[in-house]
Order: structure tokens, then sequence, then C-alpha cells
């Protein structure tokens, strides 16, 4: 199994969530992060002086999948986030070693 | 006293109280998430402990006898000899009144030592500094010698923002900088919580300057327009040159406009009238916007600008007094500025009247905080002012959700 993790610009999170559920993807985990990659901050003026903000604002969004679907995934996440622009984002997949589903006790794919 | 004179004044005094929980909203804003709470300890302290002195010696101190040169006495302390009988009122009213202004003028203070200051060391400094600095500044421009020489101050622009301007200098002189300071940033943790306290100050202002004509008359009906147009046309000039010099027109710089117009035309408010009050409004924005970029030049940290919006907007609207009053179109007895039939007289007894409580302000404000730095002291450690002020003076927390404390890191 995989965990497929994408760091996304938040305005993206809609269609990101509606291209897994068409890819057959029944959950997923969304946090509001902060961090900066190449886009790097902004800079903000206040009475004169500039400040430089380095954490932009982003939502990372993460899914278990099943290994055949894994690569699938991440590229419905990518069609859906991409903007083309500056800061899109990265997605990236990790191996994962076991899943259990805590109400039946199911584990790895039947748990997914 | 004429009732329609006594509604206004009491109406006035509710408004300039209002206007301390407004600076506390205005400079909390500016603050960041971790001291925000002790900025408006700070100035609530000012609302706890002012009147307290206040109704003890300070108003007495202050105005009582009202012709004394250089201070009062102690013939109204304890509030005696303002019964209600005696002149319906009217004692009692100015002393309620003059009281808001007395809260609030230290209270102007705390936006410059914010962030580092102990509440201790603060809370010892406002009745202190009211009675060694504010009372003997107000009793000379309002009966005092200063007064009597014919300079001119409605509202309090030397006596309160001249005055706290100039001892918020002498305060982070003794305090010392931020940690971190100009290096790292320190924006404002909340510009809608600075707006909304710009908005309350203003309304508030109006209590400030038209209740200074202590009547329902036309000269507070001058004073209120005044205090309208100068305020909209600082925030103008202010937002306007943010806008050519940096790209944008900011919130912050409308705000501190506003702010620095209303301080510029409350001591003119009832001596200025026509378009006075916007030409007055126009350059104060323009001055100040600059004057507030002093601090980096010359390495004070006035954490949130006291020095370059109250001393130099209250400067710039006294001096202006020489030139723009006019006395005839009150049909009062004071000196006329420049423009309008004057000679030099009014603009030099303006900048005395300042010059002396530039000096007296500076020197009695350094000795008491150097009093208290060899006493209590004056600072919070180096890991309060890492953690917060909020936490560590108050065990108080502004924001306590996950999510907000990330958020508005």
């Amino acid at each position: 199994m995989k965990l497929i993790t994408a760091v996304i610009k938040p305005f993206k999170l809609d269609e990101v969530k509606e291209a897994l559920k068409a890819a057959g993807v029944t959950g997923m985990t969304v946090t509001e992060v902060q961090g900066f990659g190449r886009q790097s901050g902004h800079t903000e003026v206040y009475r004169g002086a500039e400040y430089t903000v380095d954490f932009v604002p982003k939502v990372k969004v993460e899914v278990l999948a099943d290994d055949a679907a894994a690569d699938d995934l991440a590229a419905a996440i990518a069609g859906a986030a991409k903007t083309d622009k500056i800061g899109d984002g990265k997605i990236w997949i990790t191996a994962v070693e076991g899943v259990q589903r805590i109400r039946t006790g199911e584990r790895d794919t039947d748990a997914l | 006293m004429d009732t329609g004179d006594a509604a206004w004044v009491l109406i006035s005094s509710a408004l300039v109280l209002f206007m301390t929980p407004g600076l506390a909203l205005f400079y909390g804003g500016m603050d960041r998430t971790r001291n925000v709470l002790n900025m408006l300890m700070m100035n609530f302290w000012c609302l706890l402990i002012v009147p307290v002195v206040w109704a003890i010696g300070g108003f007495s101190l202050a105005q009582v006898p009202f012709d004394n040169d250089l201070i009062g006495g102690f013939d109204a302390a304890f509030l005696r000899d303002l019964g209600i009988l005696q002149d319906g009122g009217s004692a009692l009213l100015t002393a309620v009144f003059l009281g808001m202004f007395a809260v609030i003028t230290p209270a102007l203070i705390s936006g410059a030592v914010a962030d580092r200051m102990k509440f201790s060391a603060w809370a010892v400094f406002v009745p202190v500094w009211l009675i060694l600095v504010f009372v003997p500044v107000f009793k000379w421009v309002y009966g005092g010698w200063l007064g009597q020489r014919g300079s001119l101050d409605f509202a309090g622009g030397t006596a309160i923002h001249v005055n706290a301007g100039i001892a918020a200098l002498a305060a982070v002189l003794v305090l010392g900088k931020r940690r971190g300071w100009p290096g790292e940033g320190h924006p404002p943790h909340s510009m809608p919580l600075v707006m909304i306290g710009t908005g309350i100050l203003w309304f508030g202002w109006f209590g400030f300057n038209a209740g200074s004509a202590l009547g329902a008359s036309g000269q507070a009906i001058q004073a209120f327009t005044n205090t309208f147009l100068a305020a909209a046309a600082a925030g103008l000039s202010w937002a306007v040159v943010e806008r050519l010099r940096d790209g944008h027109f900011t919130n912050l710089g409308a705000a501190s406009g506003i702010v620095a117009g209303l301080v510029a035309i409350t001591p003119g408010a009832g001596f200025v009238a026509g378009m006075s009050p916007i030409w007055i409004g126009l350059a104060t924005g323009v001055i100040c916007c600059y004057a507030v970029g002093l601090k980096t030049k010359a390495g004070y940290d006035d954490a949130l600008d006291v020095v370059g919006v109250h001393f130099v907007g209250g400067l710039v609207g006294s001096l202006a007094i020489g030139l723009f009053a006019e006395p005839e179109y009150f049909g009062l007895d004071f000196m006329a500025g420049l423009f309008h039939g004057g000679d030099l007289e009014l603009l030099l007894e303006q900048a005395l009247a300042n010059g002396v409580t530039i000096v007296y302000s500076f020197i009695v404000t350094g000795l008491i905080m150097l009093a208290l730095k060899a006493t209590i002291g004056v600072r919070v450690s180096e890991e309060t002012e890492h953690n917060g002020l909020d936490l560590a003076e108050h065990a108080e927390t502004a924001y306590s959700t996950g999510t907000a404390s990330l958020a508005g890191h």
C-alpha cells in the first residue's frame, strides 16, 4: 500500500477532492499547513517598513491507496491542482507497512 | 448651568472615556498575538487607577484654583467643594470631563513601550507620571503661566499629545529596544482590530474636541466640523503618500493618517475654521507618514509610533494655530495667526509652550523610568519577551484555538 501526500494551493482543494472521488477514492485527510518552496513567501508593508512572510498557507491532502492505483491517483491530483503558476505544490508517494480499520478490524487493502 | 450645555458635556465625557478602549484596540491590533492582552491591560489599567488618583488630588492640583501659575492646591482634593448645590454641578462636570483626558494621556504612552515592559513597572509608572508630569503641564497650559502668556491649546495638543509623545520617547530610551528590533519583523497581528479601534477613536474624538468648548455652542459645532474634516484629510494624504511611495493603499496607512489628523486638529479645534482643518490635516498626513520612519534611522524603538503620530502630529497642529487662528470668526479674544492678520507672536508663544512641555516632560519621564529601573526593574525577562507577555504577566491567552494560534503566528 501507498500513502499519497499532496501539498496544494488551498483554492484548489475542491477540485482535487472531486477528482479523487471520481477516481474511486472513498476517504482522505486534509490539513491546513504553512511552508515554502520555490514560490517562497511574500512581502507586506506596514507604515513603510517591509516584512517578509516566509510561510505560505497551503493545504495538505493525504490519501491511502492500493499499490496499483497510487500513480493514477497522483496523476488525478496533479491534473486538478495544476495552475501552471509557481506555488502549485508537490505530491509524494511513500510505502505503508500496514493499515487497519478501527471499527471492524479489517486489515490492509480491505481497510482502504 | 444651562441644561443644553450640561447635556453636551456629559455626553462628551462618555465619548472621551470610550476612546481609551478604542486606543487599546488600535494598539492591540498592531501588536503580536502573544502580547495583545498585555497591551489591552496597559490601557485598561489607566481606566482603573487614574480616576481614583484624579478624585483624590489630581484634579485639584491640575485646576484648582484656576489662575495659579504653576500648580493647583488641595482645595478640591477628595472632590471637596464640588457639590452640585453650589453651581448646579458645573465644577463637578468639569472635574469628570477632564478626568477622561487624564485617563487617556498616560495610555497613549503604552504603544511605545509595547512588548517588553514589566506590567508592575507600568502599574507604578501611570499614577506617578500622572502627578509629576501630566498634572503640572496641564496646569501651565490651562490657567497657568503658559496659557496666561497667550498660547492656545483647545483640547490638549500640547498638554496631552506632545506631552505623552515626548514622554514615550524618554520611556523607550530607558527601556531599550525589543529583542530582534529592527531586524526581526513585528507586523500587526489583526488589522481589523486596528480599524475598529480607529473608528472608536474618531467617534470619541468628537467629545474630546467639541466637548472642550464646555457647552453646546457655535464653537463646539466648529470644533466638531474640524474634527470631521482634519481626520479625513490626514487619512487621505497619508494613504496617497503610501500609494505613491510603496505602491498600495493600506489599511494601516489610512488608520494612522486618521489618528494623526485627529491629534493635529486637537489644539486648534476651537480656534480655526473654514478650509483650515483640511490644510492642517493634509500636511499632517504627509509629515507623520515620513516621521514614523525616523525611529529606524535614529535607533529608538518606539514600537507603535507614539512619537511619530502623537508627538509630531501634536506639534504640527499646535504650531499650525500660529498660522490659522481666526479670533474674528469666533468673536472671541485670542491672538490671530499669521494668515489671519496676526503677527509672529502667537507662533512664538506656541513654540514656547511646546518647547517647555518637551523639555520638562522628557526629563521628568526619563527620571521616573530610571528610578523604576533601579528599583523594581522595567523589563521583562528574555524568556517572557520571547514567549509573550500575555501568559507570563497576565496568565491569559488571547486566541486559544489551535488553528488560530497557528494561522496567526
